[in-house]
């Protein structure tokens, strides 16, 4: 069990600034999952912590012990790789086993460790096996099971589950989830899937350009994004960014579209908004926030007005294309709000959620 | 697939292909064969005329000379060499390889610049080695050929090792390290069994090139380590060839790379198309 410190930690690969002084605290027992796009420095700043990479700036305290100087095995880390990383030449056994002979640890030891870690992930069975008689999921449990029997302080995970089919990939991530219960060991994930991220983390930690971006609980990040990255990589399907500007009067304040149209804002997103009439911004409505009008409209819900384009039922919910502001924006329906295309469908826009960012900065400011 | 259900076509083709490929090795066996027939040969039947396929009967008089006057110690001298050599280059040869592939040692010419090394016509070398040896006093003796075979050798190991070990996935490794392992220990304990076909091929070709090398054995070998090759050029005189003892001498000399061979077919083949396809 550990905690984990960085502090200015930066990393160069040649003229590539991949890490770029990140600071970031992981508290003991978390799960922090650092996520963001391909190339932002994630999978670098996790093998920087393991000690795969050395860092070129700052340094990594893990359970209080600055490790920066440490090899990888000094630091009593496991970490579990994309591709399984799993001995070809080794049965399922002596795969779970390695860390521990690499330790030596005494056999009965092994042998209870790897019975124990074999029954928490169902792969009793399989130990006699090897890797290339394993299925995908089968085979990252083994690689999950050499890590658990190593008791380490801290696992690290890197996109551990993006060589699975979907399916699958939802199996492991409960599988995952479940296990941080049981072990309440310290875990660093890396993904790029922000599904994965939300469901796993406790702590999401969005890097872009090697920098964070925003880090806080799943939630708190996508409701109260800093910034329009933020807003738009959380969230499935993705944040409607809609380009406007801003009126205010007095102490209230309306979006008006550059193809005409008017969305009048709830006094709760006003208050910042006071000495910046005219501004450009781009408005963020998640799809979710779109619904089928009927009845009283509370308070910061409006009216709106579209015609149903693009339709796609998923089964439990349906989105469905629409113009809003001369943009293409999707809007996510119940099943049977909308059924054709071509359909003109009454829709309320709960405004309370809205996201106000200013499109120079790319900063979120209401 | 049964020929009787073949279309008559597709049979016609297939046997027209077999008759080609046992003419084909027939042509390639017939030599060894003859070489075998000769060494169990009388020297009477050796000079009949017309030719005899099969001996009168299998005796071993030629043999058994070799082993009486000795020259069998050739090939125990060529084994040492050979063996010895072979296992050096090899051990030396995967480390710089490992070196070269994952600490990129010498940036991306260095490899190439060893390769290269082994393009130099050997007869080009041989005698200023020769005077080399003179001076050291390395001449005739074990040593000397061991240390030549392994220089000629390594470039080989080296640019095949290379190759096998950047085909071993590098998580392997880093998740061996992160598990506990020293590099020495990863090295020993994942990159040789992740590469272990390529390392079989490559030392039976090492092993094969020093077995074989006639050129430098017989510049730089007098009376004391004369190997299998340069023995066999005793038995050419200038009256006459002593046919029944350089059929048996090369039998003996062949049978060390034949089992080699045999036993390490498996590999062989899995070494030689190793990294043909990723994956």
């Amino acid at each position: 069990m550990a905690d984990v410190k960085l502090s200015g930690v930066h990393k160069y690969y040649g003229n590539v600034h991949a890490v770029r002084g990140v600071d970031l605290t992981i508290a003991d027992g978390e799960f922090a999952v650092l996520v963001g796009p391909s190339g932002c420095g994630k999978s670098t700043l996790l093998r920087t912590i393991a000690g795969l990479e050395d860092p070129d700036g700052g340094t990594i305290t893990i359970g209080g012990a600055v490790v920066n100087d440490l090899r990888p095995r000094e630091r009593n880390i496991a970490m579990v790789f994309q591709n399984y990383a799993l001995y070809p030449y080794l049965p399922v056994s002596e795969n779970v086993a390695f860390g521990l002979r690499a330790r030596k640890t005494p056999e009965i030891e092994i042998r209870k460790r790897v019975s124990e870690a074999a029954e928490m992930l169902g792969i009793g069975n399989l130990l006699q096996r090897y890797p290339r008689q394993l299925s995908g999921g089968q085979r990252q449990r083994v690689a999950i099971g050499r890590a658990i029997v190593r008791k380490a302080d801290l696992f690290l995970f890197d996109e551990p589950l993006s060589n699975l089919d979907a399916q699958l990939r939802d199996e492991m991530r409960t599988e995952i989830k479940r296990l941080h219960h049981e072990i309440t060991t310290t875990m660093i994930y890396v993904t790029h899937d922000q599904v994965e991220a939300m469901t796993l983390a406790d702590r999401i930690v969005l890097l872009r350009d090697g920098q964070i971006e925003q880090q806080g609980a799943p939630l708190e990040l996508f409701e109260q994004p800093r910034t329009g990255f933020v807003a738009g990589f959380l969230g499935s399907p993705s944040i409607n960014l809609i380009p406007a500007t801003l009126r205010t009067n007095g102490p209230g304040a309306a979006v008006v579209f550059q193809s005409g149209g008017e969305l009048t804002l709830p006094s709760a997103k006003t208050r910042p908004l006071a000495s910046m009439d005219g501004r450009e911004i781009l408005v963020g409505i998640r799809p979710q926030h779109f619904s089928r009008a009927g009845g009283p409209l509370r308070e910061g819900v409006v009216p709106y007005s579209a015609t149903a384009d693009l339709i796609q039922p998923t089964g439990t919910r349906t989105f469905t294309t629409i113009k809003i502001g001369g943009v293409v924006a999707v809007a996510e329906l119940q099943a049977h709000d909308v059924s054709s295309h071509g359909e003109r469908i009454d829709l309320a826009i709960d405004l309370n959620r809205v996201v106000l960012i200013d499109p120079a900065s790319g900063l979120v400011i209401a | 697939m049964r020929i009787g259900r073949l279309p008559a076509r597709k049979a016609r083709i297939l046997a027209v292909r077999y008759v080609g490929a046992g003419i084909v090795t027939l042509l390639f066996l017939f030599p060894v064969y003859w070489l075998f027939m000769i060494s169990f040969k009388t020297p009477d039947e050796i000079y009949h005329v017309p030719p005899l396929w099969i001996p009168g009967q299998i005796q071993f008089s030629n043999y058994y000379v070799l082993f009486k006057d000795g020259d069998v110690l050739a090939i125990l001298n060529s084994l040492i060499v050979a063996g010895v050599s072979s296992g050096v280059a090899i051990v030396l040869g995967t480390l710089c390889a490992y070196s070269l592939a994952r600490f990129g040692t010498g940036g991306e010419n260095l490899a190439m610049w060893i390769i290269s090394q082994r393009m130099i016509p050997p007869i080009a070398v041989v005698f200023p080695i020769f005077l080399i040896y003179v001076y050291f006093g390395l001449v005739d003796g074990y040593f000397g050929l061991i240390l030549l075979y392994t220089a000629f050798n390594l470039p080989y190991v080296i640019w095949m090792m290379r190759g096998y070990i950047v085909d071993v996935p590098l998580e392997l490794e880093e998740s061996a390290l992160v598990d506990g392992l020293n590099r020495w220990e990863v090295i020993w304990k994942v990159v040789f069994p992740m590469v272990r076909p390529g390392l079989m091929a490559t030392s039976v070709f090492t092993f094969v090139f020093a077995w074989n090398d006639f050129l430098f054995a017989l510049v730089l070998t007098r009376t004391e380590v004369i190997t299998f090759p340069v023995m066999l050029t005793h038995y050419f005189g200038g009256q006459s060839n002593f046919w029944a003892k350089i059929a048996a001498m090369s039998v003996l000399g062949t049978l060390p790379i034949f089992v080699a061979v045999s036993v390490m077919q498996r590999y062989l083949v899995r070494g030689i198309s190793l990294g043909a396809v990723k994956g």
